[in-house]
């Protein structure tokens, strides 16, 4: 074992918390993580995202000692825990079920924990309250899990970990049990009981949405390797394979190829739809190499094409403004915005996502109307894998 | 729902399906049962007549001390086997619901594979296993007969008995806790380790109090055969280790006293019952709870 860096709490940047190091998991034939080696830093709102069966869960259970890796080290503060057991790691876990114990209380759940270490009962008791008033159960500890409701019981399982005081909280699919509205509500209380704690939480999710709204980072997995590693918003807006751009949101590929690459600015040729299209910022790649234009829905405007009407020429957009002819094909209704499916002249699908700002019966695009699609050279990004 | 499939609709179809099972039933369980039951009551007049009488000489007799000695002698050696039963079974059920699935088969079938031989022959095999010159005795005379070995005595002893009753049941007491056990949540169980207890307080918390439901049928599926054994007492006890089903089974053979028999015998259906109703209303105010 090694000794933990001689670091305070007055250390003024960011520490690594938790370290992967050439992490591989193989359940006989299938291998479930395939040599990850990921940083987690103290404080982060880690989450780990990917599709069913991309081995994020995996990874998850080897950091809570639920499965050893076939191959590396995994390590909390500096310390190697790859082979400790389960109870003897600084970590506590949130699961999917909850797992609340059915034949305790509440206040029994909560304390288990505390009982193990041998924490007296009086201090217990405190403990215990400051946790069900920390998840808003103030008065619920004498109850018993079968008469509480799922969000109640997800509220209990996160007390009984967090009451233990624990180095990292990790959340298996913390909040996937629950219907959307209350997802939303729990997920701002998860923001907000993070930022009180202070405690590193790592959580596993399939949904982009629960990602990008509670997680500092985000590491997006795929068949048990890491696809990228960054902030929610740089995933977003700047995915590093077509991938990941598909997998986080929606997105609008196009082939290309460079045809003027500057630093400040690019010119792709996008043979499919038959036009030149404007960067705002170079692309690096040679002019050989074939790579994808990602334009996000949103990214995408309708304008009016009826009687020949000219392709709108935008005022103030220095980098330039691509526009295509389209038509609609359909329209899906969401309420707070509405997503169309134009088809190009060429055959090629664009998807268009457009706010609802007047009522839907102001709303002036409809089937089959023949539209231009425009969108600022800021508004894309190249993709070269 | 479809016409001819709603039995409610098609009443001679389904009366042409139940009846024979149930005349079965009623032919060959409840007359017997209701000949023994009316039996408990009557007298013996000759050698072959019984007469029934409406008396409860029989039970009185089967109250007096002798037999409530013999009676309570074989509820402590049912609850003395079921008791072994329970500490050896825990462990395997516990282990065959751990095991891996394509491996719990198998296990399962081993289980069980007692029950495909005859339980006559089962005994037979552990009178070769027990006597003197029995295989134990044989190997551990082999093993210390340097040091002046002398044969365990232990056919026709309770000990015998105890072996016997704990062999034959066993698997009585492992299905049920099987079942309950590989119904229990793994997360549980990952919680209370997660949460800092080991392996053991994880058994004594979590798992006994959850499988407590399985628990309970398994200690009642063992206890009542257990109680009724006729074989293990009679090929293994000695004179001292002989059941209320062996005194039973001399009041219909060579006592030829069949009505005193037969209340003995219905003794022992009310105990079960008796047992049988408690852990019922057990169960159902705990589910009241």
């Amino acid at each position: 074992m090694s000794i933990p860096p001689a670091q305070g709490p007055g250390a003024e940047s960011r520490r690594s918390i938790i370290e992967f190091r050439n992490i591989t998991k193989r359940f006989g034939p299938v291998v479930a993580v395939d040599n990850v080696s990921l940083t987690i830093e103290e404080g982060e709102f880690f989450a780990l995202l990917g599709p069913s069966g991309c081995g994020k869960t995996t990874l998850l259970r080897m950091l809570a000692g639920f499965e050893l890796p076939t191959s590396g080290q995994i390590l909390i503060d500096g310390i190697d825990i790859t082979r400790a057991a389960p109870n003897r790691r600084p970590v506590n876990m949130v699961f999917q079920s909850y797992a609340v114990f059915p034949h305790l209380s509440v206040t029994g759940n909560i304390e288990y924990g505390l009982r193990m270490e041998g924490v007296r009962a009086a201090e217990r008791r405190e403990r215990a309250e400051a946790a069900l008033a920390m998840v808003q159960l103030e008065g619920y500890g004498d109850r018993m899990p079968d008469q509480l409701s799922g969000g109640q019981r997800q509220r209990v399982a996160l007390a009984r970990a967090i009451v233990k005081r624990p180095r990292v909280l990790l959340l298996d699919e913390p909040l996937s049990a629950l219907d959307a509205k209350l997802r939303e509500e729990l997920r701002f209380e998860m923001s907000a009981l993070q930022d009180k704690l202070g405690i590193t939480f790592v959580m596993v999710t399939h949904d982009q949405d629960e990602a990008l709204a509670l997680a500092t980072r985000c590491a997006v997995m795929h068949k048990g390797s890491l696809m990228q590693v960054a902030t929610p918003a740089d995933l977003y807006e700047f995915p590093a394979s077509r991938l990941v751009a598909d997998f986080i949101g929606s997105v609008n590929l196009f082939e290309g190829r460079v045809v003027e690459d500057e630093s400040d600015h690019a010119i792709i040729d996008l043979p499919e739809v038959g036009i030149r299209a404007w960067l705002d910022h170079g692309t690096g790649a040679s002019e050989t190499v074939q790579f994808w234009l990602a334009v996000r829905p949103e990214k995408v405007e309708l304008h009016k094409r009826q009687n020949g009407e000219a392709p709108p020429v935008m005022e103030g957009t220095p980098a330039g403004y691509n526009v295509l002819k389209g038509t609609i094909l359909d329209i899906a209704y969401l309420g707070s915005e509405s997503v169309y499916d134009v088809r190009l002249e060429g055959g090629k699908r664009v998807r268009v996502i457009r706010p609802n700002l007047t009522r839907w019966d102001q709303e002036d695009f409809t089937w089959d109307e023949d539209v231009w699609l425009g969108w600022h050279a800021e508004g894309a990004h190249v993709l070269l894998q | 729902m479809d016409q001819g499939v709603d039995w409610r609709r098609n009443k001679a179809g389904f009366l042409a399906v139940l009846t024979p099972p149930l005349g079965w039933l009623l032919l060959f369980f409840i007359v017997p049962m209701a000949v023994v039951w009316a039996y408990s009551f009557g007298t013996n007049e000759g050698i072959a007549d019984i007469r029934i009488s409406g008396t409860f000489a029989n039970y009185a007799r089967a109250i007096e001390p002798l037999y409530l000695g013999i009676l309570a002698k074989s509820l402590a050696f049912a609850a003395l086997a079921t008791l072994v039963c329970l500490v050896v079974g825990f462990p395997v059920a516990l282990a065959i619901s751990f095991a891996p699935a394509n491996l719990k088969t198998w296990l399962l079938i081993g289980v069980m594979l007692p029950f495909w031989t005859n339980l006559l022959i089962r005994t037979y095999a552990l009178i070769a296993l027990l006597r003197d010159e029995g295989i134990i005795n044989n190997a551990l005379g082999f093993a210390f007969g340097w040091a002046g070995f002398e044969p365990l005595r232990m056919m026709n002893t309770n000990f015998a008995v105890l072996v016997g009753l704990v062999y034959v049941h066993l698997p009585f007491m492992v299905l049920p806790l099987y079942a309950a056990l590989d119904r229990l949540d793994r997360s549980l169980l990952e919680a209370s380790l997660d949460l800092g207890a080991g392996h053991i307080r994880t058994i004594f918390a979590i798992v006994l109090p959850l499988a407590a439901p399985g628990i309970a049928s398994g200690l009642l599926l063992t206890f009542i055969p257990v109680l009724g054994s006729y074989l293990a007492p009679d090929l293994l006890g000695g004179a001292d280790s002989q059941m209320i089903a062996n005194v039973i089974e001399r009041q219909f053979k060579r006592a030829n006293d069949w009505p005193f028999g037969a209340a003995l015998a219905f003794m022992l259906m009310y105990l079960t019952f008796i047992g049988i109703a408690l852990q019922s209303l057990a169960r159902r105010k705990r589910e009241r709870e």
